[in-house]
C-alpha cells in the first residue's frame, strides 16, 4: 500500500459518510421535531432534493475543474444572471417572431454562447495578463453584475413560454429535467477530467505549474478552456432553472459563487489546485442540499442553515488538516 | 539609453502608478464637470467612502500578512445589528464597548483558525461569512433593527455629527488611517506583518511569531469592522440584517486597487486610502457626468484588472504574461 492511501480513502469517503450521517440524523430528529407527518427519507423527497441541487450542482462541476486547475471563479453568479436574461429576453425579440416554438432552442444556444464567451473572456485575461484568477473574476463579478443591472435596472425580466415550462417540468424515468441536466453535467465533466488529455493536464498544472510547463504543457489554453467550461455550465444552470420559473431578478445568482465553492471544498477539492474529483463535488452538492432541506424539515430557519454550513466548512478544514498532518511531518525532514 | 528610460518609466509606474492614475482621474472628471472638485462634493464623497474605507484599512493588514478576509461584510452587519439592539437595552455608552467585544471575539476566532491552526484563510473566512450571517439573523430573529427614540440619542454623533467643521465619519476614517499607518509603517509589529506575508518560512526561522502576528491582523480587521458598524448604525439608526452584504468584495477591490498583492508582503495604509478614494470618486464622477449608476461596476471591473496588470507588468518588465 502506498503511503497516504488510508488518509486518501478516508478523505474521499468522508463526504459520503457525512451524507449518511445527515440522513440518519434528520430521519430521527424529524420524528420528534418535524411539523409534517411525512418521513424525511421519502423517495419523492429525495428526488425533489436532486432537482433542487441542480442550479448549484451544475455550476459546481465547472468550479471543480477550474479549482483543480489551480484557479477560482467568483463571477459565476453574475454569469448565471446574464445568461438568464439572454434566455428570457431573446425569446421576445422581433427578429425571432416567426420561429414559433423553434425560438426555444435558439434562445438556449444564445444563452449558452454568452455564458461560454464570458467565461472564456475571464480565461483569456488570466492567460494573457498573468493577473491572478481571484482578482480577474472578482472584477468580472462586479462588471458582469453591472451589465445585468444596466439591462433592466432594478426591474425583473420576465417571459413565460409554456412549451418551455412543460419541458422543464417534465419527468423522464422518474427524474425531473433539471436532475437529468445535473447528472449529464456531472458525467461529462467526470469524463473530461479522468479520461482526456485535457483533464490530466488540468491536474498537472494545478499540482505544479512549473513542472507542467517544463513537461511541455501549454498552461494558458488549458486554463482558458476550463473558464469557458464553467461559463457554459453557469449558463446551462440558468437555462435549466429559468426555463421553469420564467422571471429573473437582477440580484439572482448573488452568493452562488459562495455556495458553489462551499460544495466543491466539502467534496474534497483542494483550493490550491491539483487534487479533487467530480464525484466528491457531487457528494458535496448533495450534502449541502440535504442540510438545507433537513434543517428545514426539523423546523430550523435559514439563519441556522447559514450558521451550520459555515461551521461545517471550517470543521472540514480542521479535519482535513489533521489527516494531512502526518504526511507533512514526514516531508519536513 | 532608451532601454534604461523605459525601465525607469516602468519602475515609476510600478511604484506610483496608482497615484498617477488617481490624479489623471481627478483632472479628467474635473474637466468634464467643474462641480467635481468643489469642497462640498469632495467631502460628501469621502464621507460616503468612510465605512468602506475603515474596513479596508483593517483588511490591508490581513492581506499584507498573506491572507484574505471575506467575512468583513457579514461581520459589519453583525456589529451594526448588535449595537442597535443593545442601544435600547443597556444604553449607548455600554452598547458600544459590548459590540466591540463581541466583534473582536469573532475576529479572534478567525485569527485562531487561520493563525494558529494554519487553515486556508479564503475558505475559513468564506465559512465565517455564512456563519456570521446566520448568527446575525438568529440574533435579530430576521427582523430589521431600529432605535426607538431616534431624535433623543447622542448615539447619532458618529454617523451624522460634525466636529472641527468636518463630518465625524471622515474624522474617524482619518484618525484610524493615521493610527494604523503608524502601526504598520513605524512599529516592529508592522515589520513583522510584512515579514510574515513576504516569506512566512523565513519569518518563522528569524524568530518572528507567525501565528500571533496573523492573529493580531485579524483582531485589527475586526476592530475596524466594529468601527465601520458603529458609523453605519449611527448614521441610519436602524438597519437590515444584510447591510454589509457584498461589502467584503468592494473592500478587497479597494485594497487591491491600492496595490497590495494578494500574495502578501506588499501594500501600505496610504495606498489603501488612495484605493478607497479612487472607488469613491469614480462612483461619484460617473454619476456627475450623467452616466447610469451601474456603469461604475463595469468601470471598477476594468480598473481593477488594469491596475493589477500594469503593476505586475512593470515588475516583470513585460506587458504580456509569460504563460505559454
Amino acid at each position: 500500500m502506498k503511503p497516504g492511501t488510508v488518509s486518501a480513502a478516508l478523505k474521499s469517503g468522508a463526504i459520503w459518510g457525512f451524507i449518511v450521517l445527515e440522513l440518519i440524523f434528520f430521519s430521527i430528529a424529524g420524528e420528534f421535531f418535524s411539523l409534517s407527518d411525512k418521513a424525511f427519507m421519502d423517495w419523492d423527497n429525495m428526488l425533489l432534493l436532486l432537482k433542487q441541487s441542480a442550479p448549484i450542482g451544475i455550476i459546481a462541476m465547472g468550479m471543480t475543474i477550474v479549482m483543480v486547475n489551480g484557479n477560482i471563479d467568483l463571477s459565476v453568479g453574475a454569469t448565471f444572471a446574464i445568461a438568464a436574461i439572454v434566455l428570457l429576453d431573446s425569446m421576445t425579440w422581433p427578429l425571432f417572431a416567426g420561429l414559433g416554438d423553434w425560438v426555444i432552442p435558439v434562445a438556449w444556444v444564445l444563452a449558452l454562447a454568452v455564458g461560454t464567451l464570458l467565461g472564456a473572456l475571464n480565461g483569456l485575461i488570466v492567460w494573457k495578463t498573468g493577473v491572478d484568477a481571484f482578482i480577474v473574476t472578482l472584477g468580472a463579478m462586479l462588471g458582469y453584475r453591472g451589465i445585468v443591472f444596466m439591462f433592466n435596472g432594478e426591474q425583473p425580466t420576465s417571459h413565460l413560454n409554456w412549451t418551455l415550462v412543460d419541458f422543464a417540468e417534465a419527468k423522464f424515468l422518474g427524474l425531473a429535467t433539471a436532475s437529468w441536466f445535473l447528472l449529464a453535467a456531472t458525467f461529462v465533466i467526470w469524463f473530461i477530467m479522468t479520461k482526456t488529455v485535457h483533464g490530466r493536464n488540468a491536474y498537472a498544472i494545478g499540482d505544479n505549474r512549473e513542472a507542467a510547463v517544463n513537461a511541455g504543457i501549454r498552461v494558458g489554453p488549458h486554463m482558458m478552456i476550463n473558464f469557458a467550461i464553467i461559463g457554459f455550465l453557469a449558463a446551462l444552470s440558468a437555462v435549466v432553472f429559468y426555463s421553469e420559473s420564467g422571471s429573473v431578478n437582477p440580484n439572482d445568482g448573488q452568493l452562488y459563487e459562495l455556495w458553489v465553492i462551499t460544495a466543491v471544498v466539502l467534496g474534497g477539492t483542494k483550493i490550491t489546485g491539483g487534487a479533487g474529483s467530480v464525484i466528491g463535488t457531487f457528494g458535496g452538492v448533495i450534502a449541502i442540499q440535504l442540510l438545507r432541506k433537513g434543517l428545514g424539515h426539523i423546523g430550523a430557519d435559514t439563519s441556522t442553515v447559514n450558521l451550520v454550513i459555515g461551521l461545517i466548512l471550517v470543521a472540514v478544514l480542521i479535519l482535513d488538516r489533521q489527516l494531512n498532518m502526518k504526511g507533512k511531518e514526514e516531508l519536513k525532514v | 539609453m532608451a532601454a534604461i528610460t523605459k525601465q525607469q518609466i516602468g519602475s515609476l509606474l510600478a511604484k506610483q502608478g496608482i497615484l498617477i492614475a488617481f490624479i489623471a482621474f481627478l483632472i479628467g472628471f474635473t474637466i468634464a464637470n467643474p462641480k467635481f472638485l468643489t469642497p462640498d462634493n469632495v467631502l460628501s464623497v469621502i464621507r460616503s467612502s468612510a465605512i468602506l474605507g475603515v474596513m479596508a484599512l483593517g483588511v490591508t493588514f490581513v492581506v499584507i500578512s498573506g491572507n484574505l478576509d471575506l467575512s468583513v461584510g457579514s461581520m459589519m452587519s453583525f456589529s451594526t445589528i448588535v449595537v442597535l439592539d443593545l442601544h435600547d437595552k443597556i444604553g449607548p455608552a455600554l452598547a458600544i464597548p459590548a459590540m466591540f467585544a463581541m466583534t473582536l471575539a469573532l475576529g479572534a476566532l478567525i485569527g485562531f483558525l487561520v493563525g494558529y491552526l494554519k487553515l486556508n484563510s479564503l475558505i475559513v473566512t468564506l465559512g465565517m461569512l455564512s456563519a456570521i450571517h446566520g448568527l446575525t439573523l438568529t440574533y435579530s430573529g430576521g427582523k430589521n433593527m431600529d432605535i426607538a427614540d431616534k431624535e433623543g440619542t447622542w448615539f447619532s454623533v458618529f454617523g451624522q455629527g460634525t466636529a472641527l467643521g468636518l463630518p465625524v465619519p471622515i474624522l474617524m476614517f482619518v484618525a484610524v488611517a493615521a493610527f494604523l499607518g503608524l502601526v504598520l509603517g513605524k512599529t516592529s509589529f508592522g515589520r513583522k506583518v510584512y515579514a510574515v506575508g513576504g516569506n512566512g518560512t523565513a519569518a518563522t526561522f528569524s524568530g518572528i511569531p507567525r501565528a500571533r502576528t496573523v492573529f493580531m491582523c485579524y483582531l485589527i480587521s475586526a476592530a475596524c469592522v466594529a468601527t465601520a458598524g458603529l458609523i453605519q448604525a449611527s448614521r441610519s439608526l436602524g438597519s437590515q440584517n444584510t447591510v454589509g452584504q457584498g461589502l467584503e468584495l468592494e473592500v478587497l477591490a479597494a485594497v487591491i486597487l491600492g496595490g497590495a498583492s494578494l500574495l502578501g508582503g506588499s501594500g501600505t495604509i496610504f495606498k489603501t486610502v488612495i484605493g478607497v478614494l479612487i472607488l469613491g470618486f469614480i462612483q461619484n464622477g460617473l454619476l456627475l457626468i450623467g452616466l447610469q449608476f451601474y456603469v461604475q461596476f463595469i468601470v471598477t471591473w476594468v480598473i481593477i484588472i488594469l491596475a493589477v496588470w500594469l503593476d505586475i507588468a512593470a515588475k516583470r518588465g513585460k506587458l504580456w504574461s509569460p504563460i505559454a
